[in-house]
């Protein structure tokens, strides 16, 4: 599979990435570590006329830590984001997710950027950043702008990411000190995309659960926020009842595609067990 | 579209080229570099057939531009044997063990194996599945490929040790 003819372009700066793809116009396209975009290249689906490569923009890359506030450069790799001590220890869901991303060669090379700019559906980290909020720093010709992940995902591929605009970071506010998290995903084999996947982070207080927030991944046309679904949690004690209450209302929001992965009935009935699963470990990690 | 002027360093050597951005890594060193070692399985990023060493990083080199290496280190399965031409110990291991049997998945596995172990050189056979999943064997089962390279982490290790140490 040979992709089309391209020109490759290679800035050093954001602000010289920017301009080149303001000048270069709308056939030009950003490479991070090109997991996405180049099979999608290979099949001719994407025929972009000019790769901007990010690799040599330093400021793209790298884990900041400012107190409770986290910053992702785009170009960190996921491998980078896994050897992480410090998100493992503030907010280690992101290394639980991204370890179940792709296979290890994939991981050196794939970026966080890449994964949650792509849109597409089947990628993990979209769906934990709706479980996270986070937020999402995109640098455009008119500059800077942030918005939150949860109004970043419109459809299968497309997402609120304008023409020339790049997205530069991931900032999370790392959830409060004893929380539970668990991110379960059912997929048909390593490098595969999810049956279906669910992200759950959750706070007890007391015993009581305070604070609840749960995700899908792959079963729909975008990553999937069940807002109902943590509210069902939330002033219970994460009880047999109130699981099996979340588990139907994240069931209710998820509308998967009938694919390779099984027909829908069946996914439908993953995304049950899986955010029956994540529930039960985030409140056996939490404290 | 026009072609670009390549650099790179492959197993020590300093390598030049005229290439399309679009060649793929795999590609070039295959066809113009005549490194026919990493093979070309499936072609689609899973099979981990073509995995080579990037700037100390195992990488599918078919899903890798020649341009996006531009500048890189590349280490390929014809690199990890010594000059003198004795193989490294997990070509030893490979043959010891019987970590292949039709030979097409070795160059990729073994060059993996050779990244993970500079990662983590006493891994367990929980991390070694876990560090080759993305490297793909229709004949072994993997059994004898994990024995192959768990021989070779303790022959690493006991090369490692100064003979002082050992004594001791």
């Amino acid at each position: 599979m040979i992709p089309g003819s391209f020109d490759y372009h290679r800035p050093r700066t954001l602000e010289e990435a920017v301009s080149l793809l303001a000048s270069l116009g709308e056939e030009s396209r950003v490479v991070a570590g090109g997991h996405s975009l180049i099979p999608m290249m290979k099949l001719r689906m994407a025929l972009p006329e000019h790769l901007v490569d990010l690799q040599d923009v330093a400021e793209l890359k790298g884990i900041r830590i400012d107190g409770s506030q986290i910053t992702i450069g785009a170009m960190t790799t996921q491998a980078e984001m896994i050897a992480s001590a410090e998100l493992a220890r503030l907010c280690p869901i992101l290394r639980e997710t991204a370890l179940q991303i792709a296979d290890p060669q994939i991981r050196s090379l794939g970026t966080v950027g890449g994964n949650v700019a792509n849109g597409d559906p089947g990628n993990d980290l979209p769906g934990l950043m709706q479980a996270l909020d986070a937020r999402y720093l995109l640098r455009g010709p008119g500059g800077e702008r942030e918005l939150p992940a949860r109004a970043f995902y419109e459809g299968p591929f497309t997402t609120a990411l304008d023409p020339g605009e790049v997205l530069a970071a991931v900032r999370i506010a790392a959830p409060a000190a004893g929380h539970g998290w668990a991110y379960e995903k059912q997929k048909r084999k390593i490098g595969d995309y999810a049956t279906a996947a669910a992200a759950v982070l959750l706070e007890l207080e007391g015993g009581t659960c305070r604070k609840a927030s749960i995700a899908l991944t792959n079963v729909g046309d975008t990553p999937l926020l069940a807002e109902a679904a943590g509210r069902a949690l939330v002033g219970t004690a994460v009880d047999a009842a109130a699981v099996k209450a979340a588990a139907e209302a994240a069931k209710a929001i998820a509308a998967p595609a009938e694919d390779g992965r099984g027909p829908r009935a069946f996914r439908v009935h993953l995304t049950d067990v899986m955010v029956t699963r994540a529930v039960e470990k985030a409140r056996s990690r939490a404290s | 579209m026009s072609k670009m002027h390549v650099k790179m360093t492959v197993n020590g050597r300093a390598v030049e080229a005229l290439a399309e951005p679009r060649t793929l890594l795999i590609h070039f060193l295959r066809e113009e570099l005549a490194l026919t070692g990493p093979h070309i399985g499936c072609d689609t990023s899973h099979c981990g057939a073509c995995t080579v060493d990037l700037d100390g990083k195992s990488v599918k080199s078919c899903t890798v531009f020649v341009a996006q290496a531009n500048g890189a280190e590349v280490t390929t399965i014809e690199g990890l044997a010594a000059a003198d031409g004795s193989l490294h110990p997990l070509q030893e291991a490979f043959r010891e063990h019987h970590g292949l049997q039709c030979g097409f998945c070795t160059p990729g596995m073994i060059t993996r194996a050779y990244r993970l172990l500079q990662e983590n050189p006493n891994p367990s056979e929980a991390e070694i599945r876990f560090g080759i999943s993305g490297n793909l064997c229709r004949c072994t089962g993997y059994q004898n490929i994990v024995k192959a390279i768990q021989a070779a982490a303790q022959q690493m290790a006991v090369a490692t040790t100064a003979p002082g140490e050992a004594a001791e």
